[in-house]
């Protein structure tokens, strides 16, 4: 009797430890998924709880950009950049105006430089907070995600007062800002600035050594340097893989050579160095906007925009009592700027990695070609490879610190 | 002024003169214009040359010179994380043939580059294992971005697949 039971219950232990074969199932998830911020299709075939294979499907916000920039003047495809990542719309912004300026070989005023610098960085920061906040968001934790918006709430506060835009600011013009920063700026920004610095404080003390979020991020999503750069993959992702590579400091642009920051690395290229390289990007980026005040102030008011006839536009007083002047406003209101015929490709640091553009002028108003090389698109296809074999629920994280934005990968 | 990049352009006409047709650095951009047969030739060597390390391909798109012959340009644009470098290459392809060799094999970043091409421009790319449309969809006519494809034309209705 004894034996009979202790076989029985051999048996049933050997059942219970068997590696039960399933048939692997086919799930879609997306395009408009609760746990992703952003509108992409995931086909996964499941083999468990494993991803045995990943099919990523994005364009479902296509919405013709580059077609679009190329019937249009080209003032006319600024505001079609702020459209691209609506995080840090400015941006993309300087991306394409800066290489419009290479093709006119045009200098811009160096107050100019140093507020593009201050806006860039203040897009950079909103949109790390986006990333690490929206994260959080979809790993369950709802106050550091309310911690994030409220930083990036005061952001936002700044880029009206800068621009009188909250989100899609259209803010930068070929040659020039749309208007120098109002004397109220600079100690409304250093009030904010500490303000967001408690709020990251915030965020820090119950994220970063929060055991969940730990668990979630620390070993998944795993990416290599070689595989990045096979991948062609920039920005905070390839950082945390352990390359330097940051074009602000490769290629500096603007008035980055003359600033103090430091880029921060990760080690292993998991989700948690990507969350710890995006914080430490933030508290750089403060750093660099506090330089940028204080220069602005030192610098004192002055010119914003390019002397330059081919690009700048009259004053309104003299248009409205000179005829070469009247003349010379409608000309750039119903033509815009001639860029000479020739071809530039160049990509500024965003907050996703490198943002490039190649434009090509057939000599006319209307750009020939407008690429848009999208960070976005390129840091996501070498997602499938980084999940092989993950959890289902490892997605989520990865997805997130890839930080697909839709707007500019579908375009 | 450094020239910048123009090194990378000398090791290339050196080693492989007979596949580049032409070479310029306007505006400091270093461009080679190529043999569209030979691409995957000139990628390797970019690729593995000790003296030019372009590790990656940053960039991939095409243009469409529809009053040219040949008439599309495929522009590839080629980053050096070793040598702080850049550098373009040009390759044009005939409309008749709108093919060209896929890198995808030496460069994996073109994998989604080459089928956004293909979606937009109608380029095929030969060997290229999974090149189906990258941001449309699979119903789609026509290739957007080509010249003769006007801004304002509708495109069909697709009902449900199943």
């Amino acid at each position: 009797m004894a034996e009979n039971a202790d076989r029985a219950h051999e048996a049933l232990a050997e059942d219970f430890e068997r590696d039960l074969h399933t048939e692997r199932q086919i799930l879609n998830m997306g395009p408009s998924h609760p746990a992703t911020h952003g509108t992409v299709k995931f086909l996964i075939e499941l083999d468990g709880e494993n991803i045995a294979d990943l099919d990523i499907q994005v364009g479902y916000l296509h919405r013709g950009f580059e077609k679009e920039c190329e019937s249009g003047t080209w003032y006319q495809a600024i505001p079609y950049t702020d459209r691209l990542n609506y995080n840090s719309a400015i941006l993309a912004n300087i991306g394409f105006c800066m290489a419009v300026e290479k093709m006119l070989e045009l200098e811009t005023p160096i107050r100019c430089q140093w507020q593009r610098v201050l806006a860039s960085e203040l897009s950079r920061i909103g949109d790390h907070l986006t990333r690490c906040g929206a994260a959080c968001l979809e790993l369950q934790a709802m106050t550091p995600f309310l911690y994030g918006i409220e930083a990036r709430e005061l952001i936002w506060d700044l880029q009206e007062v800068l621009c009188g835009a909250r989100v899609t600011s259209n803010y930068v013009r070929i040659g020039g800002v749309k208007h120098s920063m109002p004397d109220t700026f600079p100690a409304q920004c250093r009030d904010h600035i500490a303000k967001i610095r408690e709020l990251l404080k915030d965020f820090d003390g119950i994220v970063t050594g929060n055991r969940i979020f730990v668990d979630r991020l620390k070993g998944t999503g795993v990416i290599s340097r070689e595989e990045c750069l096979r991948y062609a993959v920039t920005g905070p992702i390839l950082r945390s893989a352990g390359e330097p590579l940051d074009i602000r400091k490769q290629e500096p642009y603007l008035t980055y050579d003359e600033i103090d920051f430091d880029i921060p690395i990760g080690e292993v290229g998991d989700n948690y160095d990507r969350y710890l390289v995006c914080v430490e990007e933030m508290h750089q980026s403060l750093r660099i906007v506090e330089q940028c005040l204080e220069k602005l102030q030192e610098l004192g008011p002055g010119p914003v925009d390019t002397m330059d006839p081919r690009v700048r536009w009259p004053a309104k007083g003299r248009v409205f009592n000179q005829m070469e002047e009247m003349i010379q406003q409608f000309k750039s209101v119903t033509e815009g700027p001639r860029v000479p015929i020739g071809e530039v490709y160049f990509a500024i640091e965003s907050a996703n990695g490198e943002l490039g553009f190649y434009l090509v002028s057939d000599g006319s108003a209307v750009p020939y070609k407008v690429r848009c090389r999208p960070p976005s698109l390129i840091n996501l296809a070498p997602m499938p490879g980084m999940l092989r074999g993950a959890l289902l629920a490892d997605l989520i994280p990865t997805f997130d610190f890839i930080n697909m934005v839709g707007g500019e990968c579908d375009r | 002024m450094e020239d910048y990049g123009s090194q990378a352009l000398r090791r290339l006409l050196e080693a492989l003169s007979d596949a580049v047709l032409e070479t310029h650095a306007k505006l400091g951009d270093a461009t080679a214009q190529i043999d569209a047969s030979r691409i995957v030739d000139v990628a390797r060597l970019l690729r593995d040359d000790p003296d030019l390390q372009f590790e990656m391909l940053t960039d991939l798109t095409c243009v469409d010179y529809i009053e040219q012959e040949p008439r599309f340009e495929v522009v590839y644009h080629f980053y050096s994380v070793a040598r702080n470098r850049r550098v373009r290459i040009k390759a044009r392809v005939a409309a008749d043939v709108c093919q060209i060799d896929s890198l995808i094999d030496l460069y994996p970043s073109a994998d989604w580059m080459e089928r956004e091409v293909w979606d937009m421009y109608g380029v095929r790319f030969e060997g290229h294992p999974d090149l189906r449309r990258l941001l449309l969809y699979e119903e789609f006519e026509g290739h957007p971005l080509r010249k003769d494809y006007p801004k304002e034309r509708r495109q069909p209705l697709v009902g449900p697949r199943n």
